[in-house]
């Protein structure tokens, strides 16, 4: 709980308009984009600069209450949850571009900065930031850089990690430092840049983000590649990679995903389908197109049913934004989505979607599937409803099978949203119990009274892990 | 100070404790759960949201507010007075729908949410339960009584009332945005429509089908030009015009203040009135007004006596511009009286009764046009793109897009008399982006974003070189008088 002499504290930090914790503060600071999660915080505060969050922290390690740093709140793991309350720190007020350094290429920000606004202006100068989460129109840069996010550039251009080169962050005694900076190569040490990225609040709060920027493509192709037989899909998508094309997007949408993306985005996609591939190349002019031709070629070898190309950048733009809309628009189906990120070696994806079906089947819920398949990060979404607990149970269930699944295939548990809340009892999984001992260890080193994110990333008990019946 | 305003809302909170049981009971009854838990919380409402850009706080989007409906669901929280104001800080201008990929009907659980507010309310100072009642009960209902306000508006602006009032600084005691409105109000007009022209209007030429015009109450008192205008212009593209007598104020103001029971009794005597004319579409030129007309068939659902008239009612309600673009014949009658230089087949060359009075072009010259879309029009009848293509039809025009076209103004009904602050920081905005368009012309398709443009040329000192008009009477400017 947090008493009224810190409350009075924090006040004075910030001016008493940016601290709150009135019921309505507290209710919309509950909850994030993750289904079926929801707890109180004590206070939500709205830091200006480094030097507040400094003391902010400062005062609440001494006084042990739990910070969750946060920006949108529209991440997918229940990483803002405050799920043992506290104060939650909302990044919105830092949200300015400090400084894009044209001759070294790199942009310095403020961690409140979003997404999209970021991209959006760094092209406006002729340069490319491509982590381009589907989330992007709302996200943070601090989000971003905490869940280490992905998207659909990744598989040519890689992701959040790739593009942060330096940091300043706050740690839990108020101590400020700063990681690498505006350099190419920096081996002073450990890396605690890469470290910070998908730390998810639980390390440090960053507050301030230098980051790399590439020359744009000078030209781009999307086409869409529709199947009858959703595991053709899914084979192309190994063979693309195998034939040694990396193409800057290759995203799978199943039969159920199309329908409800058609329905909100209205594209006139082909409901009649059991899959689409939809793929995007970049870069000379020349290569683009020998590559899509190379590509189109290898998808009818696959028995893809049609094959066809957007008319302009307008009509690829429709394409990816109404793919980013995707998880959401599941919803339609049914009252509650839940969505994974499993994720397998990219030579597997045809193995994992077969088993997602089968582990969906056997379990008797209805999984849709789509996802980055180009870097073998699949999206099995369940449609269910939250208020039908058997169904719930048995949703569980099947997700625990299908991360079994992942890791059975050489892949993880999360690609890209994260451990946070939902993941933490399946985290030993992945890393075994030694790997569990030491993240536990560098936790203890930067933040040793619990304080940051707490509840989060470290499950109070690992799940034990299912063994399935067959090979 | 901010500690005697802050006892004050304690006091208040405190001695509303009972009737705020009472509503949390009355919301738990009336919001739809199913649609409180299709939120998923992604977010992606966050930044179609204009109270959320101007603040930044969760609380004042879309998502924060559906959470807090929840919450009072949940019985979580209670509805408090905090939570009142929460859900009348919100434009209704629905942005928030197109962004939303699962589909909530945001507007629908806002209009609950403010209809069990309204149930229990003991917040209405007397002469504000006065005005509304006057309003909603004794006013819009009855278009008689709308033509006498208009009448009585028009004696004030003509009679050199006006010119006492303004001379004598009596507009200084109101509050600043009141001065302003009343200042940039049109001429007012006692005898409506069809008290002009007449309720039945024949089609020029080949007929395609008979539209009903729904006139709107506001718009036939304050832009009684406008729906002249209009039924001109869908009998040049080849409909027929009734007007029925009967019908009256769609109900939009009604639903949107939360007195739902008033909005379904309007409905029901709009559905009769248009029934009983057989038309083939109903023709509206408001947003807010189309808005609520294309959705009389949730309005009136389970009323098992109106419930099928309803449907065949929405799915016949179109805007103007949706029409004339999809049914009309009016472009080719335009191209063809531009091409051969002659006025057009026997479209009356009516004067534009003072509404293009600012800025003087004839029809022929070139003038740069810009739009604002009426947040009703696009985000709830879905047309967007009707209007544009009517735009860049018109010859010797040059559309520009309006940077962020697609968001609120701020006039959002009577929000701008309501929330004067908030509804005044997004018109500074808007017109910002407004300046930049550099047009002769802004257009729009709904009377409160007309007034909204018209006095934010005003207060931002455009006068004389821009001018705000209705995109009907801009394109009978330029197409019947051709």
């Amino acid at each position: 709980m947090l008493g009224d002499s810190v409350k009075q504290k924090l006040r004075e930090i910030v001016g008493s308009q940016w601290f709150k914790d009135d019921k309505e503060s507290l209710i919309t600071h509950s909850y994030d984009g993750t289904p079926m999660l929801q707890s109180l915080p004590d206070g939500v505060i709205y830091p200006e600069n480094t030097a507040q969050v400094s003391t902010i922290l400062k005062l609440l390690n001494e006084e042990r209450v739990p910070v969750v740093s946060r920006g949108s709140g529209t991440n997918l793991c229940g990483g803002t949850v405050p799920v043992e309350g506290g104060v939650v720190m909302v990044m919105h007020r830092m949200n300015r571009i400090l400084e894009v350094d044209l001759e070294n290429l790199t942009a310095t920000v403020q961690p409140g900065l979003n997404t999209k606004q970021f991209i959006t202006h760094v092209e406006g100068l002729g340069l490319f930031y491509p982590p381009d989460p589907s989330s992007m129109a709302i996200s943070t840069i601090g989000g971003n850089i905490a869940e280490c996010s992905g998207g659909l550039r990744g598989l040519k251009y890689g992701t959040t990690k790739d593009y942060v080169i330096g940091l300043e962050a706050v740690l839990a005694s108020g101590e400020i430092i700063r990681t690498g900076g505006k350099l190419m190569k920096d081996v002073a040490g450990y890396d605690l840049t890469k470290l910070l990225v998908g730390s998810e609040g639980t390390l440090a709060v960053v507050t301030e983000a230098t980051l790399k920027l590439i020359p744009p493509p000078k030209t781009k192709k999307t086409m869409l590649a529709m199947y009858k037989d959703l595991y053709g899909a899914a084979r192309t998508v190994s063979k693309i990679i195998e034939n040694r094309i990396i193409p800057a997007t290759l995203e799978f949408l199943d039969n159920p995903t199309i329908r409800v993306v058609d329905d909100f985005a209205k594209l006139g996609l082909p409901l009649e389908m059991d899959a689409i591939l939809l793929i995007e190349q970049d870069g000379d002019p020349e290569m683009v197109e020998r590559d899509i031709a190379r590509i189109a070629d290898i998808c009818r070898s696959e028995n893809a049913e049609r094959v066809s190309i957007a008319a302009d950048e307008a009509e690829a733009l429709k394409l990816l934004t109404a793919r980013r809309s995707a998880f959401t628009a599941l919803a339609r189906l049914r009252p509650t989505t839940i969505l994974e990120d499993a994720t397998v070696p990219r030579s597997k994806i045809a193995e994992m979607v077969l088993a997602i079906n089968e582990i969906a089947e056997r379990h008797n819920v209805t999984i849709c599937t789509f996802g980055h398949a180009g870097d073998g990060n699949l999206h099995p979404t369940a449609t269910t409803d939250a208020r039908d607990k058997d169904e719930i149970h048995r949703v569980e269930a099947a997700f625990e099978e299908i991360f079994e699944a992942a890791i059975r295939l050489g892949g993880t548990i999360t690609g890209e949203h994260g451990v946070g809340l939902v993941k933490a009892p399946y985290l030993e999984w992945k890393v075994g119990p030694a790997g569990i001992e030491v993240m536990r260890a560098i936790k203890t080193a930067f933040d040793p009274n619990n304080i940051l994110n707490p509840g989060k990333m470290f499950a109070k008990a690992s799940r034990k892990r299912v063994v399935l019946g067959h090979a | 100070m901010p500690n005697l305003l802050v006892s004050m809302l304690e006091a208040k909170e405190s001695k509303d404790g009972g009737s705020c049981r009472e509503l949390a009971t009355t919301l738990k009854s009336t919001l739809n759960y199913d649609q409180l838990t299709n939120c998923m919380r992604c977010g992606f409402c966050l930044p179609a949201c204009p109270t959320f850009r101007e603040t930044g706080i969760e609380a004042e989007s879309p998502r924060g507010r559906i959470a807090l409906m929840k919450a009072v669901a949940d019985g979580l929280m209670d509805p408090d007075y905090a939570f009142e104001t929460q859900m009348n800080h919100c434009l209704g201008c629905r942005a928030c729908e197109p962004a939303c990929p699962a589909d909530v009907k945001y507007g629908q659980l806002l209009e609950q949410a403010r209809d069990s507010v309204e149930q229990h309310t003991e917040s209405h100072r007397w002469w504000v339960k006065l005005a509304r009642k006057t309003a909603f009960e004794g006013m819009f209902p009855h278009q008689e009584r709308m033509r006498l306000l208009g009448g009585a508006l028009q004696v004030y602006q003509k009679s050199g009332l006006r010119k006492l009032v303004r001379g004598a600084g009596i507009m200084k005691l109101f509050p600043k945005h009141m001065e302003q409105m009343e200042r940039i109000l049109p001429d007012a007009s006692y005898r409506g429509v069809v008290e002009q022209i007449g309720s039945v209007h024949p089609a020029l030429g080949e007929r395609v089908g008979t539209v009903g015009l729904f006139r709107g109450c506001i718009m036939d008192v304050l832009f009684t030009e406008t729906n002249k205008h209009t039924v001109e212009l869908l009998n040049a593209a080849g409909f027929d015009v009734v007007i029925p007598k009967s019908q009256n104020c769609c109900g939009a103001l009604h639903a949107h203040s939360g007195e739902q029971a008033g909005a379904r009794e309007l409905a029901k005597r709009n559905i009769t009135a248009f029934k009983a004319a057989g038309v083939d579409w109903i023709a509206s030129n408001a947003g807010g007004c189309g808005a609520l007309l294309v959705e009389y068939d949730h309005l009136l659902h389970d009323d098992p006596e109106y419930a099928t008239d309803a449907k065949w009612f929405a799915k016949r309600t179109l805007d103007v511009s949706k029409l004339l673009v999809e049914h009309g014949r009016l472009q080719t009658a335009a191209a063809t009286a531009v091409a051969a230089g002659k006025e057009q087949a026997s479209a009356p060359a009516v004067g534009c009764g003072g509404s293009c009075s600012g800025v003087s072009f004839s029809a022929a010259d070139p003038v740069r046009i810009t739009y604002q879309d009426s947040c009703h029009l696009r985000n709830v009848m879905r047309s967007s793109e009707a209007p544009r293509k009517l735009m860049k039809s018109v010859a010797n025009a040059e559309f520009v897009e309006l940077f962020e076209s697609d968001r609120c103004c701020g006039s959002a009904g009577i929000y701008n008399l309501t929330q004067p602050e908030m509804a005044g920081q997004i018109l500074d905005h808007k017109m910002d982006h407004v300046r930049q368009t550099d047009a002769h012309y802004l257009l729009t398709s709904n009377p409160g974003c007309l007034l909204q443009m018209k006095l934010g040329i005003e207060k931002h000192g455009m006068s004389g070189k821009m001018e705000a008009l209705h995109l009907v009477d801009f394109l009978h400017e330029r197409i019947c008088k051709e």
